[in-house]
This record gives C-alpha cells, sequence and structure tokens, in this order.
C-alpha cells in the first residue's frame, strides 16, 4: 500500500506542475476551482506520505537504536537522516535529564525485568561481545550465554539474540 | 507493525485528519453527481489525457465524482454541482439496515461504510438526520458479533470473518485480536520474554527477498 501511494503520489505531483504551467483563462472561475481542489488535495497526498515515512523512522530509532543498518538509511532521503539525527539527539538530551545524574535510558526495559540475568542464544554471528568485566565472548551461531539483562537487550531486538526462557 | 509506529488514525464525525492515510483513500470513493452549469473542458480530466476531444458537460449532466472533489466545488449555492446521496444511503437500503443490518455484506457495498456516510452529512440534504441514525443503527446491530467473533477467534483463519466487514470494523476486529493475542501471551508467560520487534524480523525477511530476487 505505501507503494502504491508513493506511485500517486509522484503522478500527482507531475500532473500539479503541468497544472500550474498553465495559466488557465481567469473567466471560468470553476475551472480555476477545480483546479485548485487537485492541487490541494495532490499537496494533502503527499504531505500525509511524507508524514507516515518520518512516523516510521521514529519508530525505528525506538526499535533498532542509534545505528540504522546501511540498507535503511540508503532509502531514505537527505532530510529524513538530518530529522532522525535531531530527533536522535532530542531523545538523548532529554534521557538525560530525566531521573539522576546520569540519566535514564528509555529504550531498555521496555517489558518489565524479572531478573538481573538473562539466558540468550545466538541466532547469527555477530563476533566478539565484552561483557562489563571485562571477557569477551565470542557469539557464533547457537551458542548459548548468560549475560546480564542490559547488555543483551538492544541486541536481541535486534535480533541477533534470542531470548530463551527456562 | 510494531508498538511503536503510531500512524493517523482516521477522523471522528463529520472532519477528516488530513494527514491520515485511511481519510485519504477514503475520501477517494466516488459520488454520483450532477453538473449545475456548464462545464467546458472538465472532460479531458476526468477522462485521462489521451482523450482530447472536446466535450463539455451540459447543464444538469450526470457525473461520477471522488469525495475530496465534490467537497471541493461544492457550495451553499450549488452552483456548480449537486450531488446525490449514493444508492446505499437511500432509502430503499436504510430499510434493509433498520430489519436486520448483520446480513449486509459491507465491504462490497463500499469500504468505508461508517466514513464516507460521516462525510455526506457535510452536504446539506434533507434526510441527513435519517442517514445519521442509520449509520449510528447499523454500527450498534453489528459490533456485538464483530466483538464476539475477535474475542473467541484464537490462532485461526479469520477471514471468512472479516470478508463482510468494513474498514471501520476491520480495524475493531484487530484491535480485539491484538487484545486477545496479548492476553494469551501473557497467561503463556511470554509477556516478559524479550522478542525481536517485528519491524526487524520484516525487514529480515525483505533482505532475503531482495538477495535471492
Amino acid at each position: 500500500r505505501q507503494a502504491l501511494e508513493e506511485m500517486r503520489a509522484l503522478y500527482e505531483r507531475n500532473q500539479a506542475d503541468v497544472s500550474e504551467a498553465k495559466s488557465g483563462r481567469t473567466d471560468l472561475i470553476f475551472l480555476i476551482r477545480f483546479r485548485h481542489c487537485c492541487l490541494l488535495r495532490n499537496q494533502r497526498c503527499l504531505l500525509a506520505y511524507l508524514y507516515d515515512r518520518l512516523l516510521r523512522i521514529r519508530a525505528l530509532r525506538w526499535e533498532y537504536g542509534s545505528v540504522l543498518p546501511n540498507t535503511i538509511q540508503f532509502h531514505m532521503s537527505a532530510e529524513e537522516v538530518e530529522w532522525f539525527n535531531r530527533y536522535k539527539k532530542s531523545l538523548a538530551t532529554y534521557m538525560r535529564s530525566v531521573g539522576g545524574e546520569e540519566g535514564l535510558d528509555l529504550t531498555q526495559d521496555i517489558k518489565p525485568p524479572k531478573s538481573l540475568y538473562i539466558e540468550v542464544r545466538c541466532l547469527k554471528d555477530h563476533g566478539e561481545f565484552e561483557v562489563d568485566d571485562g571477557t569477551t565472548i565470542l557469539l557464533k551461531k547457537n551458542s548459548q550465554h548468560f549475560l546480564p539483562r542490559w547488555k543483551c537487550e538492544q541486541l536481541i531486538r535486534q535480533g541477533v539474540l534470542e531470548h530463551v526462557l527456562s | 507493525m510494531s508498538d511503536s509506529y503510531f500512524p493517523v488514525g482516521p477522523g471522528l464525525g463529520m472532519e477528516e485528519n488530513f494527514l491520515s492515510l485511511d481519510d485519504i483513500l477514503m475520501s477517494q470513493e466516488k459520488l454520483p453527481g450532477r453538473a449545475e452549469s456548464a462545464l467546458p473542458r472538465l472532460a479531458v480530466y476526468l477522462h485521462g489525457k489521451d482523450n482530447f476531444w472536446r466535450l463539455s458537460f451540459l447543464q444538469g449532466s450526470k457525473l461520477e465524482i471522488p469525495l475530496w472533489l465534490a467537497k471541493g466545488l461544492h457550495d451553499s449555492k450549488r452552483r456548480i454541482i449537486s450531488v446525490e446521496l449514493p444508492k446505499i444511503y437511500k432509502e430503499a437500503w436504510r430499510t434493509v439496515f433498520s430489519a436486520d443490518a448483520n446480513v449486509v455484506d459491507l465491504h462490497k457495498m463500499g469500504p468505508y461504510y461508517y466514513g464516507f456516510g460521516s462525510q455526506l452529512l457535510n452536504f446539506e440534504n434533507p434526510e441527513n438526520p435519517e442517514i445519521a441514525q442509520t449509520i449510528l443503527q447499523t454500527f450498534i446491530a453489528r459490533f456485538r458479533r464483530i466483538m464476539d467473533s475477535s474475542q473467541n477467534a484464537y490462532n485461526e483463519d479469520t477471514s471468512a470473518l472479516v470478508a463482510r466487514l468494513d474498514e471501520l470494523e476491520r480495524a475493531l476486529f484487530q484491535v480485539g485480536q491484538k487484545g486477545l493475542n496479548d492476553f494469551q501471551c501473557w497467561e503463556k508467560g511470554q509477556a516478559s520474554q524479550i522478542t525481536a520487534s517485528s519491524l526487524v524480523q520484516n525487514y529480515g525477511k525483505r533482505k532475503l527477498a531482495e538477495v535471492d530476487g
């Protein structure tokens, strides 16, 4: 559906340019009104499409974390990238101001935690992973680890690790 | 999508939400009307760019125009366009709805029965109070069944249930299903399990499709 909207928006944008280029005869009031309606409609479709994209990008920040994978960034326009960076910055400022000196990471603990350490299984190769006390763990496919929750949450949401319930 | 994507929903009542994609699709639905004054060259736009015959609409000729155009061109003095009600909002169908609203296939009758009906109230029409009443009564009559079916169909193929509902009812149905699924998840103890977001999963699938294709 998003693809359809995009096609329609582009086509209608062309149409709008054509209408604007034609300087219509001003004695036909209704025709001008009609064209005005069309232009408004195009504008509405375009705005709604762009706004929807922004909403999805915002959702990405909450789901994916602060760094987006390259393929997604490839599909975003320069303004969207800039919007994303500014949103990230505002979110970070806000998180720092809430709750204590170091601030509160709101993207952690989306579901209320039951324990400090959790059991995870690795779904994809992700290379090495460093834990707080300095030990590195090699994340290979299907290896299971027992790790502190806050470290893993990001990776689980990204699909690299899988939370295993005992 | 996933839990942090909140799209703009459709407007309630007689106003549409400007940025709502649902409202935009809904206002694309066509409406029968009549031209009140001669409209030269309008045919070019309505029949596509390849038809360049200089057709002009004479006064009183019939037109099918989308709702957004009808709203724009209609004004209180009715110089340009006058609209008629589509047949589903007319007297005959109104009696059908008052008899039994559950049997009507609202999806076939134009998938935006409620939204479109609410927008029709914007055009002055002596039948407006009856239309409003009918829409309300239809919704009340059908609501019970939607609620029932959405709360009791767990992990089943719901296409048979959803086929006859219009868009508003489908949205309600999905909300009901989501509530049911969440509850079952909680019962199974999966509420505390951190899962990869559905966004990520979909993205992963699409990436595979790109690599293959």
